[in-house]
């Protein structure tokens, strides 16, 4: 081989691969392209979305007072029932988030009525046992489910200690635009997160606030200066199952 | 027997074993169309006779491996032929179980994202590794026992496949275990109670498998092996019984258990019958009997207390899975509790048609497994030593 | 090569191009978008409400099951509700006029599209294919006197005074 082609074949070979490396760049930069120009849209926030979302410095939590919870009185089932869509007659395969618990004690017979809902503990036994990350809890306290991961295993119904877990037995019609829900996976108590994340409250707190009842008050127990948090510091309140030590947002105060 | 009557059996039982597997397949699509309201399954009885029959599948799959184990791990000469048999049920089993348990699911379109989302502190998740995993180590495991250069190899894999299966069978366990509110579950007992489980359960089903395949192809297991099994077969039920006892005796000994206590083994109509007539007379006390006690010993008892322990078995799981849901959540202790849903109240499950079938779908995809396999390949157990023929002498006990 | 062998190459040549032209030939109409040659089968597209959409069509037939899985965990975990891409927006402005919904008619927007392209859009299982309609319950309970908002501390009826508060 001569010098001169020598040279050449060298002069030709950094010239392709200084075009290969262009053209991987560009090629690389085509692929990427979409996907910065998704995930841009993605995250433009319009104006007066609540952008904020959950707020790990927040701790939801429910003060339910029994000593002001009538028999009879299913205020706060019915507003759930109505606010997230679920039908209201009970059986053994209807969803119920909410629902009103009669308890008499065995050996004083002393009687109360008290609702029970998702307890949103801080260390729920359905996060630890759910096997695709489904159950989770949000960075401000809320329990839920997210149900596009769900897969209806319904171990978590069989983890939680109050019963808050509900499967969907049939297909569903007609669901709430902000609730959605659907056949074939688990949903409980949500706190109503759709109302919470716009500055409101849950639908039971506000129905029974509505009706004079005042029995549920919802607030920010991270929050010193929250009229739950005054509460809960100088009223006797208990969480259910306080031996389980799961740390529940929902107290309730009245109850032996 | 001629060749063509067994190969017109043969295709005989495949095909009732496909119509099984048809007819949980049928039954799983009706249960995903219509939802679980078609099945005896309520808010409050969440898992029901699919995972009864999945359970036991899954534990015996565990169990049937034991075969295997004692042959090629602890070396016992008796066993080691019946290694790769051990294996192939240990594979369908497990492959019908889990079908079972996946069809169950409320989304089982969702496969995929069971399978590529884990959250690490669930035995569930780790279960779904551990199961995949044990299907490539047996596969593993087969290989090395079928594939001469790799025969060497055969006991390592054996000794894998033994601690993976320790392993999946603490799992299956815990997940019963790890309830800490159910009173019927929340127990580290759970673990060491499903291993027992497991090898009475495993052997039970080998012993029968390996009656049939022995009648079917006309041979004759020799009685010393059979002998040596059965007794094997006793010890696991005993040990496992003990297990049991210790579990309920300890629940009764709990002031706080004793309604539970009494749910189960007094007051709860079903399941008080199931665990003493089903588990603990049928599925333990005739089983002994029938394997240990000197007039009652033979082959034929074998085959008949093999029966009667899996009979025992699902008499157990039914009363573990679903009257441990039955019983009520204890939210309020000490207090009598009623409410719209069911708190406070003894559930009522009625189990339907679709998960009767669907259960004998997971049932019948194993059958068609250990067919096709024993018949493709070499599974059929080869002893060292020439077996009696036919009329042999009744086995001396 | 010698000549016969030349020319047994182009007539193969020539024949492999003539099938690729073929083949581009069907697909040009699917290329050329809508309201082409494809005998009546393709999607109904009702006119949307609204100035314009998220992004532009093309854009949007690509990628808007990406946008929408992204914008889900968002909204599931983090709270983040009526973003850009959420599927209550899609819907406020693609409800059909006439149903009033996105998958409810053969003709409305979400199903017309995923019939013709043969896609299962199992979003509508559990998610409402209507606008929203309004808040059955005003977002917070009535307070007595001044409706403050929930966070501040409020004066207790009939109790003790608060204890020093931070």
């Amino acid at each position: 081989m001569t010098p001169d082609r020598d040279t050449g074949a060298r002069q030709a070979l950094s010239g392709r691969r200084a075009f290969l490396g262009l053209a991987a760049t560009a090629v690389g930069g085509v692929l990427i392209a979409p996907g910065i120009h998704l995930m841009e849209i993605a995250q433009a926030a319009v104006p007066g979305a609540s952008a904020a979302g959950a707020n790990p410095r927040v701790h939801w939590g429910l003060l339910i007072d029994t000593t002001k919870c009538a028999t009879g009185c299913d205020d706060c089932v019915s507003a759930c029932n109505t606010e997230n869509g679920l039908d209201p007659r009970p059986s053994p395969t209807s969803a119920q988030w909410i629902r009103k618990v009669e308890i008499k004690e065995i050996k004083t017979g002393r009687a109360q009525s008290l609702p029970v809902m998702c307890q949103h503990c801080a260390e729920p036994p359905c996060v630890d046992v759910c096997p695709t990350g489904a159950s989770f809890k949000r960075a401000d306290g809320i329990v839920l489910v997210d149900r596009h991961t769900c897969i209806g295993c319904r171990y978590c119904v069989m983890a939680c200690p109050y019963k808050a877990r509900s499967f969907v037995h049939e297909p569903l019609t007609g669901q709430k635009p902000d609730v959605p829900r659907g056949k074939g996976c688990v949903e409980g108590c949500t706190l109503c997160v759709h109302r919470v994340d716009k500055g409101g409250s849950p639908a039971c707190v506000a129905a029974c606030a509505k009706a004079g009842h005042h029995a549920m008050l919802f607030g920010d127990l991270n929050d010193p200066a929250s009229a739950i948090s005054i509460r809960v510091r100088e009223l006797a309140t208990s969480p259910l199952r306080a031996d389980l030590k799961l740390g529940t947002g929902v107290r309730y105060q009245g109850l032996g | 027997m001629s060749s063509r009557l067994r190969s017109r059996r043969f295709y005989f039982g495949l095909a009732i074993g496909a119509l099984l597997v048809l007819g949980g397949l049928g039954a799983a699509h009706y249960m995903e169309e219509h939802g679980h309201i078609v099945t005896g399954m309520t808010n409050q009885v969440v898992w029901g006779l699919p995972h009864v029959f999945a359970i036991f599948m899954i534990v015996a799959a565990s169990g049937v491996l034991n075969v295997a184990s004692i042959g090629s791990v602890f070396g016992q000469p008796l066993y080691k032929p019946r290694a790769p048999l051990s294996g192939l049920l240990c594979l369908a089993l497990l492959a019908g179980g889990l079908m079972v348990l996946m069809l169950d699911l409320g989304r089982p379109d969702r496969m995929i994202v069971a399978a590529t989302h884990y959250n690490l502190s669930s035995v569930f998740a780790w279960n779904v590794l551990l199961y995949s995993g044990m299907f490539a180590i047996v596969a593993l495991y087969l290989w090395t026992m079928f594939e001469r250069s790799m025969n060497r190899h055969s006991r390592t894999a054996g000794v894998l496949a033994l601690a993976w299966r320790f392993v999946l069978t603490t799992g299956t366990g815990l997940i019963f275990g790890f309830l800490v509110a159910r009173q019927a579950y929340g127990s580290a007992m759970l673990a060491p109670l499903f291993i027992v489980l497991s090898f009475a359960w495993g052997l039970a089903v080998f012993l029968i498998v390996q009656s049939a395949l022995y009648a079917w192809n006309a041979q004759v297991l020799d009685s010393a092996v059979q002998r040596r099994m059965a007794r094997l077969l006793g010890v696991f039920v005993a040990a496992a019984f003990h297990l049991v006892l210790v579990v309920h005796l300890t629940s009764l000994y709990f002031a706080r258990q004793a309604d539970f206590e009494a749910f189960i083994l007094r007051d709860g109509g079903v399941f008080p019958l199931l665990l003493w007539g089903g588990y603990a007379v049928a599925g333990t006390l005739a089983p002994l009997l029938l394997l240990f006690h000197p007039r009652l010993a033979g082959p034929r008892s074998a085959l008949l207390a093999a029966a009667l322990v899996v009979l025992g078995a699902f008499a157990w799981l039914y009363v573990f899975i679903i009257g441990g849901q039955a019983f009520p959540l204890e939210i309020f202790p000490g207090y009598a509790v009623s409410s719209s849903f069911g708190d406070g109240a003894i559930a009522h499950y009625a189990p339907r048609l679709p998960e009767l079938l669907l259960g004998l779908g997971g049932v019948g995809v194993a059958f068609v497994l250990t067919a096709v396999g024993v018949r493709v390949l070499d599974f059929m157990p080869k002893d060292d030593f020439a077996a009696p023929q036919s009329g042999t002498v009744k086995g001396a006990a | 090569m010698n000549t016969a062998q030349r020319r047994a190459l182009a007539r193969r040549a020539a024949a492999v191009l003539a099938l690729a032209c073929a083949a581009l030939s069907i697909h040009v109409p699917a290329l050329a978008g809508d309201g082409a040659t494809s005998r009546g089968l393709e999607p109904a597209i009702e006119p949307a409400r609204g100035e314009k959409c998220v992004a532009d069509p093309a854009f949007m037939r690509r990628n808007h099951m990406e946008l929408l899985k992204h914008q889900r965990n968002e909204t599931v975990h983090q709270g983040v509700r009526d973003a850009r891409a959420s599927l209550k927006g899609c819907i406020a402005c693609h409800a059909s006029a006439a149903t009033g919904s996105v998958a409810v008619a053969k003709t409305d927007f979400c199903v017309s599209c995923h019939s013709y392209a043969a896609v299962t859009v199992d979003c509508f299982e559990c998610h409402a294919s209507k606008p929203q309609a309004s808040a059955s319950l005003p977002l917070s309970p009535p307070q007595t006197g001044t409706a403050a908002p929930r966070w501040v501390a409020q004066s207790r009826q009939g109790s003790a005074q608060p204890a020093s508060v931070r």
